[in-house]
């Protein structure tokens, strides 16, 4: 096997190596630069806050952020957004909320009394340090942000206390009563997780101790943990009833960022989760409305996860919260906040890491939930249904906790959700004819009627995704809508407003509303009841027409890299062609089968020239012998001659065209170039055939019969030539070479392998195709086959030229005379026979002196080397080829 | 012989000679078919299909159990577009790369071991159109060997299980005529995936007079592209890895088909192929033909 690397390769692995060392510097100067950071117990009414304080290098003042965490979180789950917000130029606070991780004091869910309050604490501190840009003295240039429990302070924040001038809440409530409330229904799972998150195991956290401020004798009874003794009781009433009271509702609702929706005036950027049935979208909705009506510039972003699991996209949510403060806080009108509006969707899996691709919908206004409503006719008669004693097996929609992103499935047209036949109500619509994107809230008017003794019914509506062969069904997001429904005795009509989604059902699919008695998520009556649902109109479902989805974000170097490759691949065959342009053609040597001038190769890597200064030429209907030892250069002659191998100095021109690998002038050129070359699975027809075909001339023009008579194969010619022996390769060679009756006939060595009565044949043939005005070089180191069929001759020995000219000339036809020495004779004496008029040249050989005569005869000849005292024992005519050749090649032979 | 005694035309070239028709594609495609790696490479894409039914026959169907990782196995046995997916699944990441390595890869160095390589040359087939028509060629049989299994994992799967939607492993399926698309659509981004290792091969042949060596040589490199891609420390400079790639066409298989990571894919595998073509073109242009 030859593989040589080339040079350039190696010049490019240098590059390599270069480029990789240069990107490793650049990442070693780009280590983030550092943050300071100091801890600090805060003393704020009566209970110590656990702080961190972040600053990034750089003098000046600066605005400052505060972080908050999640519930059941402390300071140190939002470290690394606080050093990256403090990297980029923000002096940083977070602190773990009363009755979370170090810091002591009960959970109050953001008592504006409490928490909020510890929020204004803070802002007064900040206000103190000398890094913090100020507004006025005692009002800090501050942004409040943070996801779930810290979202809500971030707005609570900013309802209660002037001096925050802008916030970032993501996945959190706008009215606690609502979200854990929603519609007069408790749901019953999350707000169980949401207080089991608050009462950590015994001894957890070192802040527990001496947590349960309060204990009052019911509250410590049950596990409340650090809740406040208020809302432990709250949370074990409703839990205990399955029914929201309206006590309960009052607290959670005074508590929450909606009591002071009117105050919050500042630009706020509102993140929500698609997958959450705990904040739902509504809630974001409410913000957004409050807000916007207060005329405060807001921007709505869904991201796909939420509470229920799913991609948080936490990055591009952290990246965005910059660009907001960067804008309201560093006040940078240049900086582009994003869309007002903006939905992550799920295309798809992507299989090269599994996880799902998110593109985005965008539009420049936060459409609502009920935009560009389309109305869809559900079909099906009132049903009546049973709600099951004990409200049990219930339906499974949403399952927190279980988190694994379960709801995302369902934009890959995966769903897991369950109905029990008879316990729920069905309405199908028809068949979609086109696709449809819902984006916010379906809503479709019911009369609902109820058996229990109350006449109150509890429902839970969703609508379902049906594929087309009617069994695959998907919940979008999993999401559903509970309703209590009172005085429905006699039947009660009211409006369904179903769960907000993004979610586009495919032409074929059909819509499905489901009315069902129960769900996993929530309490519903135990005492068994049957529901009569009956649908009153058609489906209103909101398809946001302002919102677009954006082309899939693939990386420049999808279309750069391919253009980059292009353009590479052009340029590495551009520089390449530049060599290989032809000379002119020579018309004074259109009729001159072959010239050789001045030709020299070397090969890489060799030590010496294989063919050094050639310069021969060919003449119509000669029989050229090129003759030489092993190594004179022939072969490699030959193969410039055919264009294999590119010369390193000089020209050959057949036919007057300069040969160049491909030159068109070599379909005149027939060759046979050491030994054979055959596809060795196709018999030795197929092969002539095959060959012909590949140089594209016409068939008749082959003269396929007389080649295959030189071959004389006979029945062999069908056999695969895998199986020829060595002579019937080379005769089926010979038959390749002189397809199509070539101009220019090489043969290198064409003897090898034949038979005496062959070698005859073949003589002749070499003759008479030159007789017929075709000429024929054929290479050999066999002298004696040489001197018979050959006109001319060509001599090499170690790449060059030894002599050429006919074959009479060259044996010499009595002017090439040896004089046969007895002894030695010495340089001067031979330079001086040279010299000698009359005489040609004079050459020193084994056993004499060479003498070519030019103008004087033997008998002169001898008279002056007597003269010369030259010791001569007789002098001979100079005929056979052998001895010239061993001559002129000197002692190498 | 008798060589007829017209003198030579002082032309420029033989009459009939033209270098634009020189080794026709047909010409070139006679040359390779009857060779015995051809038909033995076809036989074995052809004999897979059969071979998994049979397994799947005693073995029971792919029930998986492992859990962690859905794959096309565990619904192989759903239809015959099931099966043809779950062949292709099995194969795209060696067993059909070989056929490339060796289409691609053995084109020029063969006839350079066998000598043919000089008598074309100077027959003359211009040099650029030599590699033209061998890589051509290459690819056309290379596709067609890529087209070959799912074909026949497609008829055979419906015979031996039926004809009907494509079952998803995640759940959810696809109707039997769309799948179709979508099985073509994996193949022809599977094809697309391969060019790299078509590039590679091919670039090798022009180098070596081995064809094994130019075989072995991207079969070798694709290994160690996987190899690279299962170090995950290099993050997203795995990205511009070709084996990084070589599933996504997967994606074509989803209830909602994804385009990101085959666009990706082709978009790497064609950068990496077109410079490895143009090496290929150039180093053979200049090259000194010594077999």
């Amino acid at each position: 096997m030859r593989l040589r690397l080339p040079r350039w390769a190696a010049v490019t692995a240098t590059l390599a190596v270069l480029a990789g060392a240069g990107t490793w510097t650049a990442v070693a100067q780009d280590d983030p630069p550092p943050v300071h950071r100091a801890d600090r117990m805060l003393d704020v009414d009566g209970v110590r806050l656990d702080t961190s304080y972040f600053t990034g290098a750089g003098d000046g003042r600066r605005p400052a952020v505060l972080l908050g965490h999640g519930f059941g979180g402390s300071k140190d789950d939002v470290r690394a957004q606080a050093e990256g917000l403090a990297r980029d130029g923000y002096a940083v606070l977070t602190w773990s909320a009363r009755g979370f991780g170090a810091s002591t004091g009960s959970i109050g869910l953001n008592d504006p009394a409490h928490e909020v309050e510890d929020v204004r604490k803070l802002i007064d501190w900040l206000a103190a340090r000398p890094e913090v840009l100020l507004d006025k003295p005692g009002d800090p240039r501050v942004g409040v942000t943070g996801a779930s429990y810290g979202g809500a302070i971030s707005l609570l924040a900013a309802g209660h206390d002037p001096r925050v001038d802008a916030i970032a809440p993501q996945i959190t409530y706008w009215n606690l009563a609502e979200a854990l409330f929603p519609n007069g229904v408790f749901k019953k799972l999350w707000a169980g997780i949401f207080f089991s998150a608050g009462s950590p195991a015994e001894g957890g956290s070192p802040g527990a101790v001496g947590a349960p401020a309060t204990s009052t004798g019911e509250a410590a009874a049950g596990s409340c943990g650090r809740f406040t003794a208020e809302l432990c009781s709250l949370y074990q009433r409703v839990a205990v009833s399955g029914k929201p009271d309206a006590a309960a509702r009052t607290l959670l609702e005074a508590r929450s960022p909606a009591a002071v929706g009117s105050r919050i005036k500042v630009p706020a950027l509102l993140v929500q989760g698609q997958s959450d049935s705990l904040f739902t979208l509504a809630q974001s909705d409410a913000m957004a409305r409050t807000l916007t009506a207060n005329g405060a510039p807001v921007a709505v972003d869904w991201i796909a996860g939420g509470h229920d699991g799913g991609d948080r996209e936490t990055e591009r949510v952290e990246r965005r919260v910059t660009t907001w403060f960067d804008r309201w806080l560093k006040r940078d009108a240049s900086v582009d906040t994003g869309p007002a509006f903006r939905v992550s969707r799920t295309g798809g899996v992507d299989s090269t890491d599994g996880r799902a691709t998110l593109r985005a919908a965008t539009a420049d206004r936060y459409p609502g939930l009920t935009s560009g409503t389309e109305r869809i006719a559900l079909g099906g008669p009132p049903q009546t249904f049973t709600n099951p004693p004990g409200a049990a097996p219930p339906a499974v929609s949403a399952v927190p906790g279980l988190g694994g992103g379960l709801s995302g499935l369902s934009s890959l047209g995966v769903g897991l959700s369950l109905d029990f036949p008879g316990q729920h109500a069905r309405f199908d619509a028809k068949p979609q004819t086109r696709t449809l994107r819902i984006t916010g809230t379906p809503t479709v008017p019911v009369r609902v009627t109820s058996t229990a003794a109350d006449g109150s019914a509890v429902l839970f509506a969703k609508v379902y995704d049906v594929g087309p062969d009617g069994r695959q069904q998907v919940l979008p997001a999993q999401l559903v809508t509970p309703v209590r429904v009172d005085g429905a005795k006699a039947g009660k009509s009211i409006t369904l407003t179903l769960p907000a989604i993004d979610h586009e059902v495919e032409a074929g699919h059909r819509l499905r509303l489901v009315v069902a008695a129960t769900d996993l998520g929530y309490a519903s009556p135990a005492v068994p009841a049957r529901y009569t649902v009956t649908v009153q109109g058609p489906l209103a479902v909101p398809t946001a027409p302002g919102l677009a989805t954006q082309a899939a974000g693939l990386p420049w170097w999808v279309w750069g890299l391919p253009l980059l490759g292009l353009a590479g691949a052009a340029a590495l065959l551009l520089t390449a062609r530049r060599k290989t342009t032809a000379p002119a053609p020579d018309p004074e040597l259109a009729a001159v089968p072959l010239q050789i001038t001045g030709l020299s190769k070397k090969y890489k890597g060799g030590d010496r020239y294989s063919v050094r200064d050639l310069s021969f030429r060919v003449e119509q209907g000669q029989v050229l012998g090129l003759l030489g030892p092993n190594g004179a250069g022939k072969t490699t002659t030959l193969r410039m001659l055919m264009g294999l191998i590119t010369p390193d100095e000089g020209e050959i021109r057949v036919f007057g065209q300069a040969i160049r690998p491909g030159a068109p002038v070599l379909s005149r050129v027939g060759a046979f170039v050491e030994g054979a070359g055959f596809l060795p699975h196709l018999s030795g027809r197929e092969n002539l055939d095959l060959y012909w075909k590949a140089t594209g001339r016409p068939a008749e023009d082959a003269h396929v019969d007389e080649a295959l008579r030189i071959a004389n194969l006979g029945g062999a010619l069908e056999r695969a030539v895998r199986t020829y022996s060595q002579g019937m390769r080379q005769r089926l060679a010979l038959a390749q070479a002189m397809l199509g009756l070539p101009d220019l006939l090489i043969l290198d060595e064409p003897t090898n392998g034949l038979d005496p009565p062959q070698i005859r044949e073949m003589r002749e043939v070499m003759i008479r195709y030159a007789a017929g005005g075709r000429t024929v070089i054929v290479s050999s180191h066999l002298l004696a086959e040489v001197e018979q069929s050959c006109t001319h001759l060509v001599v090499m020995d170690r790449g060059q030229l030894v002599q050429a000219g006919p074959v009479a000339e060259i044996t010499g036809s009595g002017d090439t005379l040896l004089v046969t020495l007895a002894g030695e004779i010495d340089d001067a004496l031979v330079a001086k026979i040279d010299a000698l008029p009359g005489i040609d040249t004079a050459t020193r050989t084994d056993g004499g002196l060479l003498v070519r005569l030019d103008g004087t005869d033997p008998t002169g000849l001898i008279g002056e080397l007597v003269r010369l005292d030259v010791p001569l024992t007789g002098v001979g005519p100079h005929r056979r080829l052998e001895d010239a050749f061993l001559t002129l090649i000197g002692g190498a032979a | 012989m008798t060589a007829t005694a017209t003198p030579p035309a002082p032309s420029t070239s033989a009459p009939g000679y033209r270098p634009g028709r020189t080794l026709p594609l047909r010409v070139e495609a006679l040359r390779q078919w009857k060779r015995r790696r051809t038909l033995v490479m076809g036989g074995i894409l052809v004999a897979l299909p059969f071979v998994l039914i049979a397994a799947f026959a005693i073995g029971g169907s792919g029930d998986g159990g492992r859990g962690d990782r859905i794959t096309l196995m565990d619904t192989a046995t759903a239809s015959g577009a099931n099966f043809a997916a779950t062949c292709l699944f099995v194969s795209a990441g060696f067993l059909l790369v070989i056929p490339v390595a060796l289409f691609c890869g053995d084109t020029v160095a063969s006839e350079a071991s066998w000598s043919s390589l000089r008598y074309l040359l100077a027959a003359p087939v211009p040099r650029s159109r030599l590699l033209a028509s061998k890589l051509t060629v290459a690819l056309a049989y290379s596709a067609a060997a890529m087209v070959l299994l799912p074909l026949v994992a497609l008829a055979a799967g419906t015979v031996a299980y039926g004809w009907g939607p494509l079952r998803l492993p995640t759940g959810g399926s696809i109707p039997a005529g769309e799948s179709l698309l979508r099985i073509g659509i994996a193949v022809v981004f599977v094809f697309a995936s391969q060019l790299v290792t078509a590039g590679l091969a091919f670039w090798l042949s022009t180098r070596t007079d081995a064809p094994l060596g130019a075989v072995g040589g991207a079969v070798g490199l694709t290994i160690v592209g996987n190899v690279l891609d299962a170090v995950t420390a290099l993050g997203d400079w795995r990205d511009f890895l070709p084996a990084h790639w070589q599933f996504a066409w997967i994606d074509a298989l989803q209830p909602q088909l994804e385009w990101g990571g085959m666009v990706k894919g082709t978009a790497i595998s064609l950068t990496y192929a077109l410079v490895l073509f143009a090496l290929a073109f150039r180093g053979f242009a200049r090259k000194d033909i010594v077999s």
